[in-house]
């Protein structure tokens, strides 16, 4: 049964080399790559150890860009369709302090500003309106709603009213943030059970003592998902702010103009930029949330 | 219904805000007006006239409504100027890009949930890649299939099967991971096959992660055609009457044109929560 597997195994390769040397001998080399990565990875794959599982995954990351490097020198692909990334590194590496500037303009005034002011509105209005039952059951299902509708749209409204710097995409931001982070952390505030409640009750703490002791530390967990959600989208809506109007800095006027002139490496170079700090901007809120709730089943072992 | 009441209320508050602020934000436009025509304006007269503007900064609700129902009422469908028919642009390319970007991440969560090495290689890629503004390409797709000399609903459609993919992969893996030890167990003691622990516990398993994971989907596939549809030259779709809008100060269009963009919105996690909510009746999974 094994054998038979491996000798299938074996026929598909040589199937797959055969059809490649008709077709284009010049891709052998990037086929030849993928093969032996997939073989190697299947190897580790069958592994145990914790950390081996990050070592298959960054080989598949590395096989990618290798054969993407392999596969457009040798079909020739024009930089203007798909630059290799040799071409979007040294771009990145010759045009930082454009990325820089495109960076501080898009992600720490826009983006940031904007989550910042948009979470602390949605915190306070969870608040405020906790003590009435009846704009809860009105303000929930609308938050529901709004979180699924394409609010990226009202980018062109708010350019108009704030003109075209960054204020005009930290509204945008705000906009965006705002019903998700409302919507998680009005579900938090209801997520103490009634013996906890009672307690409180019972050590005669008032509304506020209780909120601030019990209910708002409980709502945490909720509150830090919903702020997650939320690291995306605002990138999301400072990017994509951008293309309806901006100054003559900033990621996506960077990137619309650039393809514009079909700078195609500084295009990947941005994009890259803007995942980079995506999975930062994620990975630091998740930090504060383990250290804020370490306390929580989710954030244990 | 007991949330119809607040839901009402609040809806009713929302609506008298936008009123005060359509006054406010336009009023001094009026202002202006009568400044440079050397006259005085009272209150009484600035209020009507900020509710009939051309182009006012935030247009009126009733001035919205007109111009939703003009746009998909009052124009033949097939007019430049119809909603309906900018919509459908906007719908089909949705649509399309949706059913790409589903059918190829359900078929790799299965892959995954079969195999150790794509599972291991794949997955941290596609959990880390939730985390990435995905949406930022968009208009190099657009640009460099135009290039390619590929132009109208396919490029806006491998946005959308981009943005839709990875929500429905990420879900579906973890929703054929859902059965427990137990389960799995029972299976085995039947003497069951992998193909029917497939198709028999698995997949029917699946199927809330699915429908969550395609509500996510669906909305962020039209979002990413309305963004495909930003980039210069762009004359169809909702993106392209939001875009024009802006160009030509025409507040009233580019708000009908996001009402348009939300109701299709609504109308589609709607339909999707209905057929949720069939499946889940039929297979006893109803909650």
């Amino acid at each position: 049964m094994r054998r038979r597997a491996g000798l299938l195994r074996l026929a598909a390769v040589v199937l797959l080399l055969g059809f490649t040397w008709i077709a284009s001998p010049a891709l052998l080399p990037a086929l030849a790559v993928w093969l032996a990565a997939m073989a190697v990875n299947m190897r580790l794959a069958g592994r145990t150890e914790p950390w081996m599982r990050w070592v298959v995954a960054a080989i598949f990351g590395l096989t990618v860009v290798l054969v993407w490097e392999l596969a457009v020198r040798a079909l020739n692909v024009p930089q203007v369709i798909l630059p290799p990334p040799s071409a979007i590194w040294s771009s990145l590496i010759a045009k930082g302090a454009i990325l820089r500037g495109d960076f501080v303009q898009t992600i720490l005034k826009g983006a940031l500003t904007g989550w910042l002011l948009g979470a602390a509105a949605a915190i306070l209005t969870a608040v405020a309106i906790d003590r009435s039952p009846f704009l809860q059951r009105g303000l929930l299902p609308i938050g529901n709603f709004v979180a699924a509708l394409p609010i990226v749209g009202i980018a062109p409204i708010l350019v108009m009213w704030f003109g075209f710097d960054w204020q005009s995409k930290a509204a945008v931001v705000v906009v965006m943030v705002f019903f998700p982070i409302l919507v998680n952390m009005m579900a938090g505030l209801a997520a103490t059970d009634a013996l906890q409640r009672d307690q409180m009750a019972t050590w005669s703490a008032g509304y506020w003592q209780a909120l601030w002791k019990l209910r708002l530390p409980a709502a945490l967990p909720f509150l830090f998902n919903g702020l997650k959600i939320t690291t995306t989208l605002a990138l999301i809506g400072a990017i994509v702010a951008e293309f309806f109007g901006s100054p003559t800095q900033g990621m996506g006027f960077r990137i619309s103009t650039s393809v514009g002139q079909l700078d195609l490496p500084l295009v990947w170079a941005e994009i890259l930029v803007a995942a980079i700090a995506g999975t930062l901007f994620y990975g630091i809120v998740s930090l504060i949330e383990r250290r804020a709730t370490f306390w929580h089943p989710s954030q244990r072992s | 219904m007991r949330h119809v009441v607040p839901v009402l209320t609040v809806l009713g508050v929302i609506v008298a805000i936008w009123y005060a602020a359509a006054i406010g934000m336009n009023a001094r436009w009026e202002r202006d007006q009568a400044a440079r025509a050397g006259e005085t304006i009272t209150w009484a007269e600035i209020v009507p006239r900020t509710m009939s503007q051309e182009r006012p900064i935030l247009p009126a609700p009733h001035q919205v409504g007109a111009g939703l129902w003009d746009g998909i009422a009052g124009q033949a469908v097939t007019s430049r100027r119809s909603l309906v028919w900018h919509g459908w642009v906007t719908l089909s390319a949705t649509l399309a890009g949706f059913g790409v970007g589903t059918a190829a991440g359900m078929l790799l969560a299965v892959g995954i949930v079969h195999s150790r090495v794509m599972d291991q290689s794949v997955m941290p890629w596609a959990v880390a890649s939730q985390t990435v503004p995905i949406l930022a390409i968009a208009p190099m797709v657009i640009v460099v299939l135009a290039s390619l000399g590929v132009k109208g609903l396919l490029p806006k459609a491998v946005i959308s099967a981009w943005l839709s993919f990875f929500p429905v992969l990420v879900g579906m893996v973890a929703g054929l991971r859902s059965p427990d030890g137990m389960q799995l167990d029972l299976m085995r003691s039947w003497n069951a096959s992998p193909s029917h622990v497939f198709w028999r516990l698995r997949l029917p398993s699946s199927l809330p992660w699915l429908f969550a994971s395609l509500k996510v989907a669906i909305a962020a596939a039209l979002v990413g055609t309305i963004v495909g549809e930003l980039p210069a030259g762009a004359t169809q779709g909702l993106g392209a009457r939001l875009l024009s809008g802006s160009y030509y100060g025409q507040t009233v269009q580019i708000w009908a044109a996001l009402f348009t963009a939300a109701i299709l919105a609504a109308a589609l996690v709607m339909l999707l929560g209905a057929v949720e909510r069939l499946t889940l009746r039929r297979m006893g999974l109803a909650r």
